[in-house]
């Protein structure tokens, strides 16, 4: 296989870098993104908001310039790819022109795009039927959404890029939506979504590139990046035990005290919890809160910064 | 031809926008009312030979359409400001086929003003051969096609907070200098400023109704010249306009 070939079927970030004039001098928002994703992958882009999630896709589909680095999209430029119909896109800032009714603007974008889906196939797999013939003024923000996903859908895209998608929606919109993602993932095409929320990131992706400042600091399975950065915290009001007791009980991993209250870092927090009960009954307003994720990352990037 | 199913919903879209419909169709049309209802039976306008409501007829007809393609700037800027612009960058959508479809908007909505001027002045009395009638609406769309340009070259270096103050004055600043609210003389500063304005030569346009006379060579070369810079302008401003507003 010569290079162009095996170049075709992935999507190749190099060395991407990207800064802005901000109002307190440069930003680096992205400080050299390396990845690689074959055909036929959902990889979830997981970091906390000002990671450079939106940057990267920016650059990935040549709506910003990158300093230095260099995009190819299953062996072609961004543009190309766009011309070629390749991609689909619902990006994070953006709404529906008005005027126009569901089906009439999903027809639109269906018009521009050489392999388009059925409209009617699409309206009916993002839930929007029966409101079809609603005009896009009049829509709710979940609603609106869901929208914005039948035109990056019916434009039958190679490569499908959702930034933060579910921002919005509700529960039962929520899971719609990773179902329809899931089916036409399904159908052997790239899926790259970018999100905050580590659950999603782990239940709908192939693999999960976890960004911070700029970097990207894991990539891998969903499964071995949730056990690096889904610790969860354990707070109870409990005076008279000792630290070091603390952390020898079974899945914690560090133990601290505030005051009256003892906060127990945790790699399994339902062993921790039934351990703590049993030795310490008298602990009480307990806490059990998943860590936030900006934590993690800020653990996680600690020994990164310059 | 790609991109016409595109250009049919934009228009349908204008049509469908009520309130901008009459916001920038209405004004002129009130206005041409308020003046020339009043004198409607003013055959001889300050001794020009010319009938009052058909002077303000073409004047208003040069202002209502200028105010009208010009304005197809504040949809564009909406449309950024709302993010569907990097939408529409994402689709095989042609560069060129958005424009067609943003000139096409711009006059159908000039096309409509034009149409309603003429149709009020003909209320009021006005009255010319059918050939001079055509003449005159058709030398005019061929003056508004660098005033599409820069409507849509605004509306992608602009805001929209800032689209409607500067649309409102380039406006109404173009169309003080060309001699649509006043006459301003065969000769002087003013005059030789003026004829290097493109609203100038719609307004000369639009006083085929009043004696008959098309342009000048000048005319042909001032608007040609126009749409070949605004053009590039609007070249620019769409490149250099990607990212999130």
């Amino acid at each position: 296989m010569n290079d162009a070939n095996s170049h075709s079927d992935e999507i190749q970030l190099r060395a991407l870098t990207k800064s802005f004039r901000g109002p307190e001098g440069p930003v680096r928002a992205v400080r050299g993104i390396d990845v690689t994703i074959p055909r036929g992958q959902t990889v979830a882009l997981l970091g906390p908001n000002g990671a450079g999630k939106s940057t990267t896709i920016d650059m990935l589909l040549g709506l910003t310039h990158p300093n230095s680095g260099s995009v190819s999209l299953f062996g072609r430029s961004a543009s190309e790819a766009i011309a070629a119909g390749m991609v689909g896109a619902m990006l994070q800032t953006g709404s529906l022109i008005q005027y126009l009714s569901i089906r009439e603007v999903v027809t639109m974008i269906a018009s521009m795009h050489p392999n388009s889906l059925d409209v009617d196939d699409v309206l009916k797999r993002t839930g929007l039927e029966a409101k079809a013939n609603r005009r896009t003024q009049k829509l709710s923000g979940g609603e609106t959404q869901r929208v914005r996903f039948a035109l990056a859908l019916v434009s039958n895209p190679d490569l499908l890029v959702l930034d933060e998608p579910t921002v919005s929606m509700d529960v039962e919109g929520r899971r719609e939506f990773w179902d329809a993602m899931r089916s036409f993932a399904a159908s052997g095409k790239t899926v790259l979504f970018a999100t905050h929320y580590l659950e999603e990131a782990d239940a709908y992706a192939d693999r999960v590139v976890l960004m911070a400042h700029g970097q990207v600091v894991a990539d891998g399975p969903p499964g071995e990046i949730k056990a690096r950065v889904g610790a969860r915290t354990i707070r109870a009001t409990l005076e008279d035990a000792q630290l070091d007791d603390l952390a020898a009980l079974p899945g914690v991993a560090s133990a601290d005290r505030r005051g009256e209250a003892v906060v127990l870092s945790c790699a399994d927090s339902d062993s921790a919890i039934r351990a703590l009960l049993e030795a310490y009954p008298q602990a009480r307003d307990i806490e059990i809160t998943g860590a936030a994720l900006e934590d993690a990352f800020l653990e996680l990037t600690a020994g990164s910064e310059e | 031809m790609t991109g016409l199913i595109y250009m049919r919903y934009e228009l349908l879209r204008s049509l469908r926008n009520r309130r901008f419909f009459f916001l920038s169709l209405g004004f002129p049309l009130i206005l041409f009312y308020v003046i020339a209802s009043p004198y409607r039976h003013v055959h001889n306008y300050d001794g020009t030979g010319i009938s009052l409501p058909l002077y303000y007829m073409v004047g208003l007809a040069a202002f209502g359409s200028m105010m009208a393609i010009v304005s197809n700037g504040s949809r564009i800027a909406a449309e950024r400001q709302i993010g569907w612009t990097r939408q529409l960058r994402l689709t095989p959508l042609s560069t060129r086929a958005y424009f067609r479809a943003k000139v096409a908007t711009g006059y159908m909505m000039a096309l409509i003003a034009l149409a309603l001027l003429f149709a009020a002045g003909a209320s009021l009395g006005v009255s010319m051969p059918a050939q001079r009638w055509l003449e005159m609406a058709g030398l005019m769309l061929v003056a508004l096609l660098p005033l599409a340009a820069l409507g849509i070259a605004l509306g992608h270096l602009l805001n929209v907070d800032s689209l409607g103050p500067a649309t409102g004055g380039v406006v109404s600043l173009l169309a003080l200098l060309s001699g649509t609210w006043f006459p301003i003389g065969s000769h002087g500063f003013l005059h030789d400023l003026a004829q290097f304005l493109p609203s100038y030569w719609l307004v000369q346009a639009s006083h085929i109704g009043l004696h008959g006379h098309a342009w000048s060579s000048m005319g042909w070369i001032v608007i040609a010249a126009w749409t070949a810079v605004l053009t590039l302008a609007v070249r620019y401003a769409f490149q250099r306009d990607t990212q999130r507003v």
